[in-house]
């Protein structure tokens, strides 16, 4: 990464960048907005490929509205996404997304292994069988965030933790390149998190590109390579180590975080 | 009785048995059509397609008079009302999307202008000389006195295509009800999807203004599945299930107003529908009411055994009164409230149990199993024999009652 270290954005827009070959995912100019309000404001941006990037920012900052803007899920006022230089709908299976939690009924009726059967209905298209080696895939997703033995629940029997390992099987199951995941550890067990943090490493060491929608700031450092913090706007974007910083910090969170939290986060002042 | 029995083995003459085959395909198509209506959470759009059918019903028969045709050729009829549908479903859709009004406000406007401007024709065509005997009022509630071996077949052929786009649609149409974001983000087209689901239903609709009406036909979409789902945990099962309930329904309702003179075919039909939803809330083994009351009885039982037993370990006196009546019916204490050789024999066993698991506590500290822990199941049912016994060997030998825990 010849990346410069930090890069500050006196008003999105002006840095205007360009699409990397090596971003997974990059967004120029990404504008969403509820009404009048933006929620997101002119966004560029560029999550590097074969890395785990944090998206971070204060409540109604747009971190959530960002990713689904980004897929498409919420429809753009304007701007430009690319995913592995290529237009959105070119590319739609080499993505995996993983929506939050509450995002859906879970007295649904479906069972865990349907769910993430459900990760496989794009491959297999309107009328293509989920053969035994479809199912048997499923499975090995299941097993590797170690829900395999629960696989004939109803999904409404499992605890938030698991819910979310689903969730996370199905979208393993896509076998896709880049991993968009919106809050995967807000409420889960530690257990879980580990889980969780030990599969999208894993990821990572497969050369895939993982971008999370992030709230736990202890964490960060721990968890991701790199870090994009917004606030409507674009703050700052880098590696952890040197963007994750006190001045950054503030930018985003516009004094919000005390001041003895950010000495908690244990941030070294670098570059 | 007799006529119930003619009527259910097709021997209640022609047109019975026409309406008994015609009303159990509606039910089928229905119950499946309506399926992802009920797990998108959107019945009650159906309600306002239903009633927006009105005008068109009464607009058709005008437009077919003015053009010197017979105002009441059913495929003429049902073509106007599905104009008017679609026209309602759009309005729906418009006024939710557009405005800031809510989709059950939507729902409301729709359907109460639509079935307005729906009676407002027919009575204007009442005023019509060829108008009087167009006997349109029957598609409010249905009626099956006349029924035609045409209509039997537009019944058949519309609900078969409704059942089979169902069944051809039935993966997005999952994504989309269970999690639409998650859809979209896989290229899913869910506007689209929405607007097939709606075009399913107003599909049924159309076809089941003969038999069942415009006001009742909401019903058929939905007590189906919403039955269904006493009986499944799957969403593509749940798709048979209540095309089976529907056309049980359909066939049932329609046999037994053959049956009896002046028995309304619709209305019963839902009636019946309705017992069989009745039947299966209450009685569906997993997800009934019976079942859960049953289930809470059991668990309630375990608890106050185990709490008794344990108190009896502690030789501590037992005040409430389901623990000692549980504890008696069990025949662990006498009447007067002595604990018996059984009931000695099962405290011993349970407060010792409660030492293992401190102990599988320690040894196991990282492992989840301990999280099993509910003080309910028994420790054989979680650990092995031979881990078991490696507990045992821990807390030292066997120990009765008295020599303090």
């Amino acid at each position: 990464m010849s990346e410069p270290s930090v890069t500050l954005a006196a008003s999105g827009g002006q840095a205007a960048a360009q699409a990397r070959p090596d971003a997974a995912l990059s967004l120029r100019g990404l504008t969403v907005s509820y009404g009048e309000k933006p929620a997101v404001f002119s966004v560029d941006a560029a999550f590097p490929a074969g890395q785990m990037t944090a998206i971070i920012g204060p409540n109604g900052a747009g971190k959530s509205t960002l990713l689904k803007a980004a897929l498409g899920v919420i429809p753009r006022l304007s701007g430009e996404v690319s995913v592995f230089g290529q237009p959105l709908d070119a590319v739609r299976g080499r993505i995996a997304y993983v929506p939050q939690r509450a995002s859906v009924d879970w007295d649904f009726p479906t069972t865990v292994i349907d769910v993430v059967m459900m990760g496989l209905y794009r491959q297999v298209g309107l009328l293509g069988r989920l053969t035994g080696a479809l199912k048997a895939r499923a499975l090995s997703c299941l097993d590797r965030v170690g829900m395999a033995s629960f696989s004939e629940r109803q999904i409404g029997q499992l605890s938030g933790g698991q819910q979310q390992r689903v969730f996370l099987a199905r979208a393993l199951a896509q076998d896709a390149d880049l991993y968009l995941l919106d809050e995967p550890f807000a409420g889960v067990d530690a257990a879980t998190e580990r889980a969780i943090i030990d599969v999208l490493k894993s990821l990572k060491a497969e050369g895939k590109a993982v971008v999370c929608v992030h709230h736990d700031l202890a964490t960060v450092r721990d968890y991701f390579d790199n870090v994009f913090m917004i606030n409507v706007r674009r703050i700052a974007e880098g590696p952890v180590a040197t963007t994750f910083k006190g001045e950054t910090l503030n930018a985003t969170y516009g004094g919000r975080l005390a001041a003895t939290h950010i000495d908690q986060l244990n941030l070294v002042e670098g570059a | 009785m007799t006529a119930l029995i003619e009527a259910l083995f097709l021997q209640a003459g022609y047109n019975a048995a026409l309406v008994a085959v015609g009303a159990a395909l509606l039910g089928f198509a229905a119950g499946a059509a309506g399926t992802f209506l009920f797990l998108r959470k959107r019945a009650l759009v159906s309600d306002a397609v239903a009633h927006a059918t009105l005008p068109g019903v009464g607009l058709a028969f005008i437009a077919m008079v003015w053009l010197g045709g017979d105002g009441r050729n059913l495929l003429g009829l049902l073509a106007g009302s599905a104009v008017t549908a679609g026209i309602g479903l759009l309005a729906v859709e418009w006024v939710t999307r557009r405005t800031r009004l809510s989709e059950d406000a939507a729902i409301g406007a729709v359907l109460s202008v639509f079935f307005g401007l729906g009676i407002v024709v027919l009575t204007v065509i009442q005023t019509m000389s060829s108008g009087r005997q167009a006997g349109l009022e029957s598609f409010l509630l249905g009626s099956t006195a006349g029924m035609l071996f045409q209509d039997a077949i537009v019944i058949a052929v519309g609900g078969s295509l409704a059942v089979l786009a169902t069944w051809v649609m039935r993966r997005p149409m999952t994504l989309v009800a269970f999690d639409a974001e998650y859809a979209a983000a896989n290229g899913v087209n869910v506007p689209g999807i929405d607007r097939l689901m709606m075009a399913l239903v107003m599909a049924v609709t159309v076809i089941g203004l003969k038999i069942v009406g415009l006001i009742l036909i909401v019903a058929m979409l939905i007590i189906p599945p919403v039955t269904a789902r006493f009986w499944t945990e799957r969403s593509q099962s749940l798709i048979w299930y209540a095309g089976g309930i529907g056309g049980v329904s359909g066939y049932l309702g329609a046999a037994l107003s053959a049956s009896a003179p002046d028995l309304p075919t619709g209305p019963i039909i839902v009636l019946v529908a309705a017992v069989l939803f009745l039947l299966s809330l209450f009685l569906a083994p997993a997800r009934g009411v019976a079942a859960a009351v049953f289930r809470h009885r059991r668990f309630q039982r375990k608890v106050h055994r185990r709490q008794g037993l344990l108190a009896l370990a502690r030789q501590e006196p037992i005040h409430d009164e389901l623990t000692l009546r549980v504890l008696r019916s069990e025949g662990l204490i006498r009447a007067d409230g002595v604990a018996t050789e059984t009931g000695r024999a099962q405290a011993a066993k349970i407060a010792r149990d409660e030492r293992r698991w401190d102990v599988a506590r320690e040894i196991h500290q990282d492992t989840g199993l301990t999280g099993r822990y509910d003080g309910l199941t028994p420790i054989e049912e979680i650990f092995a024999p031979d881990e078991i016994a490696e507990f045992d060997r821990r807390i030292g030998g066997p120990r009765a009652i008295g020599e303090g825990l």
